[in-house]
């Protein structure tokens, strides 16, 4: 399992050719209280970069882009219920979507733990 | 004085700044042939008792509505506005700013929004209702536009008996965010003939009942066809004081309700401003338009009232905004909140029961003339009468007498039938309004 960041602050956790999408902690502490995810139906097929998600919080209404192409396997439906997941357990409970990825290669443009933590650090 | 603070170097040099010589230059992208390039040929100030003079005489022109036996709806409806209503809408408790986004200073028109909301859900049978839309012909161009951002799907079919204003409101805004619209000719009771229409593609199916002859449409196949294909139905009204009396659509499978609250509270205001109601059940909450109004506590345990889900409007989510709306019929709405209050839950089902024995009364007098037959099966206020002759002809003889006596219903949709007028009956006529244009009727057609 190796973990990847987008530049809007969307993770992808990869087993082999599926991987499991949400937002980082950073993303969910700067979006406050979250009441609200409107996911996407199960079988969509997804470019990379396209609106994965609506992610609502007390003060904002933010998109939630998917970092690669691939087709949607299976949604969190715990969100539904339970939006505050997303800011107490960003990388765990707090999933969003599972993806099947089309092509591997488009990891290659997204940063790593490290590279993420100098971006969040420097903007 | 002149409040204009600016002088012509200040002009200039503003002008510098953006790069452009002239005033001029900031029109170039309208074309010529649409400028005009000469001034309005408008008349000379005049003294406030001229200009009074002159618009008293300009409305003399018109028949009075309140002064002659009047049988106008379709659409607009002419019910008592109790003289309360006019003098608890000035009370200073709701002279807040229209837009209350600051609570702490907008309880007044807030709360007066959330019990709105509460009344037009239990009228509709809808579990939410936002804080109101502009009109009914808007609040149903909006239903369907909602309707395509929750099935995600692009076509929207449109029974016969939608008002034509609906219907070209809807087809205006709908042109504009990808939506196929398909109309019926309207005639009178085809409507069950959209359930043949329904398919898989479909998003939306809008019904309205009573629909713009008068009929009464039972919704509940139409809306049992629209969810076997995941469609919405939304079901439409035009007249409020129905709702007294019939099954609300909620209870009939509709999965969004709009229509115009004009009918209480609200004057006929030369149509418009009126005030647009909007209802869907709880699971669409997050897509409906508008504003909603919502209970709370304060910091010190209060029950208190904001604005709520706000986040999907246009001032914060911009194009992804479920609607450009930003705002709702605010006096509009406390009129009719105001005059449902005083009505009750019982008042209303009183006064839609006198106004279907009015319009029974009249139906029933109209069908025994020669050269008139009411064609409605059923109707609730008003109902679509068969003329031996052009309806507008008759309608205008009749305003020469000083009878409003219907609309007829060519001037609702050019290319529909010329021999159909809409006569309406509310609490307000009288036997003597009756008589009066049954026997000009008669007259009329002989």
């Amino acid at each position: 399992m190796s973990i990847y960041f987008t530049k809007d602050h969307e993770w992808i956790n990869i087993n082999q050719k599926e991987g499991v999408v949400g937002i980082s902690s950073h993303a969910a502490s700067q979006l406050g209280d979250v009441v609200f995810v409107e996911l996407p139906e199960i079988g969509k097929t997804l470019e990379s970069g396209e609106e994965l998600a609506v992610v609502e919080s007390v003060k904002a209404a933010s998109e939630v882009y998917s970092p690669v192409s691939g087709k949607v396997l299976s949604v969190n439906k715990e969100l539904e219920e339970n939006p505050q997941i997303v800011n107490e357990s960003p990388f765990e409970d707090g999933w969003f979507v599972k993806i099947s990825i089309s092509d591997l290669n488009e990891l290659k443009g997204l940063m790593n733990q490290d590279e993420y933590n100098v971006y969040c650090d420097e903007s | 004085m002149r409040y204009l603070p600016l002088d012509n170097k200040d002009r200039s040099q503003m002008l510098g700044a953006i790069g452009v010589k002239d005033i001029e230059d900031l029109f170039e992208c309208i074309p010529k042939q649409a400028r005009s390039s000469e001034l309005f040929d408008l008349p000379c100030h005049k003294p406030e008792s001229e200009v009074e003079k002159y618009m008293i005489r300009l409305s003399d022109k018109s028949i009075n509505a309140s002064s002659v036996p009047f049988f106008c709806g379709a659409g607009a409806y002419k019910h008592h506005v109790p003289s309360s209503v006019d003098h608890l809408i000035q009370r200073s408790e709701f002279l807040t700013a229209y837009t209350p986004y600051q609570p702490e200073i907008s309880q007044g028109t807030l709360q007066v929004l959330f019990e709105f909301q509460s009344q037009v859900a239990i009228l509709t049978g809808m579990e939410v209702a936002n804080a109101s839309m502009y009109d009914g012909s808007t609040a149903c161009a909006e239903a369907v536009v909602m309707a395509k951002r929750v099935t995600k799907k692009h076509k929207a079919i449109i029974a016969p008996g939608l008002h034509p204003h609906y219907s070209l409101a809807t087809k205006t805004l709908a042109s504009s965010v990808d939506i196929d619209v398909c109309v019926l000719d309207s005639e009178i009771s085809s409507d069950y003939e959209v359930i043949d229409l329904i398919n898989d593609e479909t998003a939306c199916i809008v019904v309205q009942s009573p629909n713009v002859f008068g009929e009464i449409v039972d919704l509940t196949p139409i809306a049992e066809k629209a969810h076997q294909h995941k469609a919405l139905l939304i079901a439409v009204f035009t007249e409020p004081v129905a709702l007294g009396l019939i099954k609300p659509p909620g209870e009939q499978g509709a999965d969004i309700v709009v229509g115009e609250g004009q009918g209480i509270g609200v004057g006929l205001n030369f149509g418009g401003p009126h005030v647009g109601l909007f209802a869907c059940n709880k699971k669409l909450v997050r897509q409906m338009p508008g504003r909603i109004c919502g209970e709370t506590i304060d910091a010190d345990g209060n029950r208190a009232f904001v604005l709520t889900l706000s986040t999907r409007e246009q001032h914060i989510r911009r194009d992804k905004a479920t609607s450009n709306i930003c705002t709702n019929s605010g006096l509009c709405c406390l009129a009719f909140s105001i005059h449902m209050s005083l009505l009750g839950g019982k008042g209303l089902r009183k006064l839609a029961i006198l106004n279907h024995e009015k319009a029974n009364l009249l139906a029933a007098r109209i069908d025994k003339i020669n050269g008139a037959k009411v064609l409605n099966s059923s109707f609730f206020n008003e109902f679509a009468v068969e003329l031996d002759k052009c309806a507008e002809d008759v309608v205008d003889s009749l305003a020469s007498k000083n009878i409003l006596g219907g609309v007829p219903f060519s001037r609702l949709n050019k290319a529909g039938a010329k021999d159909i007028l809409l006569i309406c009956a509310t609490e307000i006529v009288d036997q003597h309004d009756i008589d009066t244009l049954c026997s000009a009727l008669e007259e009329e057609l002989r």
